[in-house]
């Protein structure tokens, strides 16, 4: 069983890591108008300092525990039973770890080019949002984090945007809160009637909901479709994927890093955190459909990613087919399934990351992002192809690559799991491969005319940016074990938590009650 | 003569007296008085009101002495009572201080709104502290009549000649509905004493439910006028739009918190044993409100009328918290409308600050590139609207948790989920409004003029919302306790 933990740290690691973003935001608000040259340095310096802080959480974190660590727990609405419960935990560590590596970077990359102040206060408050959702072990707390990321990813995209970014982040915005509307009531289902089940004071704490594991079968299948919906949109699953190519199209290169890297990770941790451990068996009665989802992604973005004309909308939509993935590996429910998806996230994050970091760099140079109006770009700026070469094979899984180990374990797993689905989504890797090695040809090789000729070169701050997440893509292709070492136990532990409570008959202590 | 606990209307001598002495004052020393007296003096009116509120409440707090009934019964005072007459006292200050930046810019006569103000949040605090129907009917009528000339305010304009008609009309068709209900709920129990009519309705009830069930739906018909709901929402609109924006201001915060104040304590407290026959109603009423509302607002083109439909939809939710009709839904309720006081009360000064009396500038071209013009109202503007689209660390969010929360706990699902997608069609609208100011150019780059007082109002309201945002805390205390029902 999962049990928590708590830890006797002198140094609260973890709510360190998840207020410095929010300290970061106010010292930014506090710089004089006059002093705009010092807004980003004091912005990265903060943001590196999280990532200290989550690197140092890394090291702490003991590599064989499966618990829940570092455990912060502060009542904060008593008479609501609300509490400010942070933890960390093999699932949750390495995107926190993520979260921390990708911001310092992501506004490092490109200068958003006006109002710099308020550009990188929402980004202080996205990283806060971002990194209190995958410490929350409170349901409250967890869904205030996931809804407050909405604000500042709006303002992101529609100030900084290009194109079309007013609609799109006004479509993003409602898209996602549409999701979570119905989860906040699914969340207050569950603690009522968990409440009501164990005749204890109203509580929020995750750990004692899912341990407890009080509801009747019929309504935690139908709380966790409430839930699965805010998930859904955010991940994005097929049918309710459509926010996310305008979105990423038309967001500033940070907002897209974010947003690929970080923000789609919210709805695949959510359903691992809230789904599985939650309700075990109503995600057990839900896997084929969530597979079937999965795999339609898979297949879906890869085969509109071909079609796609801009560059940007191509990775956007590669996006949607990797998450594909990653449901199929969670939705497996077993070791290699979960792990591979667990360590997915990771990878995708790194990967797309990087990838629209270069489209990004790209299109500052070019200010275009049609796949038709580039080319030859390996003459003029091979170092950027080269870059752009590793990163690419990286998500498409080559071997030697992160991407590769990922996508095998979630391949492995959906095979042991469901045979077919996972020889359908096989086919999306072959797809992957062609749609990014058919776009790279057509910008990368070729004549270049015109201004392709003349584009700069990668500068030294920009490999500085990139050489980070190069090295992870190769490390983690050639030695993950650090990392699914210290994932394994965890996930062991939740797939016994599904095991255990797993089938409808197990459900003993529930009300008679039926679906609401 | 019946006894009577005098300082228990400490709150209603400093309104209703205060409002009588500024009349009298005004009217005899015309011309004499500083500019600035009304201002002070209704100011002051309302905090020695607010002052009384607190007086009470601790007194109602007290386990020894705790709620209390005086005057042969009909004004009952109790957690409830005692923090809606907050609300209204809040709303009549910072209505009053709003109301000296923006009157006599536009050239309206700033005693008569005051004296109008006052007499108005009387009939507030009188319809909160009543117990018995023809008292709450006494409180409504001064109320409500106050803000009929409120809304006729501005002479010069013809809609606000047409808002206060309107407004009269059906609200006096409305109090008709409601008066016959009162004549039948006397007919079906015997009493028009609220406290009487609960006790009666619990040992059993009448034989006949037809007299009854005929009163409460007459009194619903008759309160949901005055609380806007839809279908009976209609007038809101056309009134928010003509009348004078500060006036609005008062109403959609302080009108508001009084009407419901009447329909809870008529149906949750007196008629609660008999809440499975209003529930129905209520439950229809409350999703059609607040998708309906949300929904109107979001075609508006003039900022007058989206946050008249904005208030419409969170009347909905106000009326979630109704339909539980548990202790829990009606704390919720109660939450909403002290916080909702705040968001409505700084928005409607913001429009005040940008529309500076000129009906061309109430459209949402107006708001063009806000950002850029006047970065600290927008921003201020910003927090309000987030907060009412129910955006997390904002007071919206626990409000909207609150109803949402009770109408759970009651095993409302399905209404909670509609009000929670009603939510997702209002934050279309206030983001519309967020849209014009950060993400549109400007058409000029005319500074708006932030008069001291709007700019106060406006900052008041912004700091509460997000310090209670962060901290629910105390409010979550304060509400909850504020629902010790007399006798209920």
């Amino acid at each position: 069983m999962i049990l928590a933990a708590a830890s006797t740290q002198a140094f609260p690691a973890l709510g360190m890591l998840v207020v410095l973003p929010l300290l970061g935001a106010a010292a930014v608000m506090l710089l004089p108008r006059s002093r705009v040259e010092l807004v980003r340095p004091v912005a990265v310096l903060f943001m590196s300092a999280a990532a200290a802080v989550a690197g140092w959480i890394i090291a702490a974190y003991p590599v064989t525990s499966g618990g829940f660590e570092m455990i912060v727990d502060q009542t904060w609405v008593a008479a609501w039973g609300i509490s400010w419960k942070l933890g960390v935990d093999g699932i949750s560590l390495f995107l926190l770890a993520l979260t921390a590596l990708l911001f310092p970077l992501g506004a490092l990359a490109v200068d958003p080019g006006h109002d710099h102040k308020a550009y990188y206060v929402w980004l202080l408050l996205l990283e806060f949002g971002c990194l209190g959702v995958f410490s929350a072990l409170d349901l409250l707390l967890f869904f205030l984090f996931f809804e407050v990321v909405l604000v500042p990813m709006y303002f992101l995209i529609g100030q900084w945007g290009h194109g079309n970014a007013r609609y799109s982040a006004v479509k993003f915005f409602l898209f996602t809160m549409f999701g979570s509307a119905l989860m906040l009531v699914g969340i207050l289902a569950t603690a009522f009637l968990h409440a009501s089940a164990t005749g204890g004071p109203l509580t929020f704490d995750v750990v004692e909901i899912a341990e407890a594991q009080s509801l009747a079968t019929t309504t935690a299948r139908w709380i966790f479709l409430a839930f699965a919906l805010g998930f859904a949109v955010k991940v994005p699953l097929i049918p309710v994927h459509t926010w996310l190519p305008d979105a990423h199209t038309d967001a500033p290169t940070a907002g897209s890093v974010i947003l690929a890297g970080v923000l789609l990770k919210l709805g695949t941790y959510g359903f691992v955190r809230f789904g599985l451990y939650l309700f075990p068996e109503a995600s057990r009665f839900f896997a084929p459909l969530m597979i079937t989802l999965g795999v339609v992604g898979i297949l879906y973005g890869a085969i509109v990613a071909t079609m796609q004309t801009d560059f940007k909308r191509l990775i956007a939509y590669s996006s949607v087919a990797h998450l594909g993935f990653i449901i199929l590996g969670i939705f497996a429910l077993n070791t290699e399934g979960l792990s591979g998806g667990l360590l997915q996230m990771v990878n995708h994050g790194i990967s797309t990351g990087a990838l629209f970091l270069l489209v990004g760099y790209i299109y500052e140079r070019r200010h275009t992002r049609a796949i038709a109006e580039l080319g030859g770009l390996a003459r003029p700026a091979p170092v950027l192809a080269l870059t752009f070469m590793v990163v690419m094979l990286s998500s498409v899984g080559l071997p030697g690559l992160n991407g590769f180990v990922g996508e095998f374990l979630v391949l492995l797993g959906a095979f042991e799991a469901h045979r077919w689905w996972a020889v359908l989504a096989t086919a999306g890797v072959i797809l992957a491969a062609i749609y990014l090695l058919w776009a790279y040809q057509r910008v990368f090789h070729g004549p270049a005319r015109g201004e392709n000729a003349t584009m700069v070169d990668l500068r030294w701050r920009e490999c500085l940016v990139l050489a980070p997440l190069l090295a992870l893509i190769i490390f983690l292709g050639v030695y993950p074990r650090p990392v699914l070492d210290r994932m394994e136990p965890s996930v062991d532990a939740l797939l016994a938590h599904v095991e255990v409570h797993g089938s409808p008959a197990g459900d003993e202590g529930a009300e008679p009650e039926a679906a609401p | 003569m019946p006894h009577v606990d005098w300082p228990a209307l400490l709150p209603q001598y400093f309104l209703g007296g205060g409002g009588l002495v500024l009349l009298t004052l005004g009217s005899l020393l015309r011309r004499r008085l500083p500019a600035w007296f009304a201002t002070v003096f209704s100011a002051g009116a309302a905090l020695g009101a607010l002052g009384g509120v607190i007086w009470l409440w601790i007194r109602v707090q007290d386990p020894a002495r705790g709620a209390f009934t005086t005057i042969a019964d009909t004004i009952g005072i109790d957690g409830f009572s005692v923090f809606l007459s907050g609300v209204v006292a809040v709303s009549v200050l910072l209505a009053a201080v709003l109301a000296s930046g923006t009157l006599r810019r536009e050239g309206l006569p700033v005693e008569e709104f005051c004296v109008l103000l006052l007499l108005s949040g009387a009939g507030g605090v009188t319809m909160a502290s009543a117990n018995d129907l023809i008292v709450l009917f006494l409180g409504l009528e001064v109320l409500s009549i106050a803000a009929y000339v409120l809304a006729a305010l501005d002479l010069r304009r013809g809609t606000s000649q047409e808002a206060g008609l309107k407004y009269f009309v059906l609200g006096a068709f409305a109090s008709a509905f409601f008066l016959y209900g009162v004549a039948l709920l006397y007919g079906a129990t015997g009493s028009t004493k609220l406290s009487l009519v609960s006790e009666f309705l619990a040992a059993g009830g009448p034989d006949s439910n037809a007299l009854l069930l005929g009163g409460m739906a007459l009194l619903l018909v008759g309160l949901f006028f005055k609380v806007a709901a839809v279908p009976f929402h209609a007038w809101t609109p056309d009134v928010y739009e003509g009348s004078p924006p500060v006036a609005v201001a008062y109403m959609s915060a302080g009108v508001k918190a009084a009407g419901f104040a009447a329909l809870l304590r008529v149906f949750n407290a007196a008629l609660g044993a008999n809440a499975a026959d209003w529930q129905p109603i209520v439950y229809a009423i409350a999703a059609l409100t607040v998708l309906a509302g949300a929904t109107l607002a979001v075609v508006q083109s003039d900022v007058r009328r989206l946050l008249a439909y904005s208030s419409i939809s969170h009347a909905g939710f106000i009326l979630v918290g109704m339909e539980a009709a548990t202790d829990a839904g009606v704390a919720g309720s109660l939450f909403y409308l002290g916080v909702y006081a705040f968001l409505a009360l700084g928005s409607f000064a913001v429009v005040t600050i940008i529309g500076c009396g000129a009906d061309g500038r109430q459209s949402l071209d107006a708001y063009d590139g806000l950002a850029k013009r006047s970065p600290t109202l927008a921003a201020a503007f910003t927090v309000l609207l987030l907060a009412q689209a129910g955006v997390p660390f904002t007071t919206g969010f626990w409000a909207k948790l609150e109803v949402i929360g009770a109408s759970v706990e009651a095993r409302s699902y399905w209404l909670a989920a509609m009000a929670m997608l009603g939510a997702v069609v209002a934050a279309f609208l206030y983001l519309r409004l967020v849209v014009r100011m950060y993400l549109t150019a400007p058409a000029d780059d005319r500074r708006p003029a932030v008069s001291r007082s709007a700019g106060f109002v406006v900052a008041v309201c912004a700091a509460v919302t997000v310090v209670f945002g962060v901290l629910p805390g105390p409010l979550v205390e304060l509400t909850n306790d504020a629902t010790v029902w007399l006798g209920g």
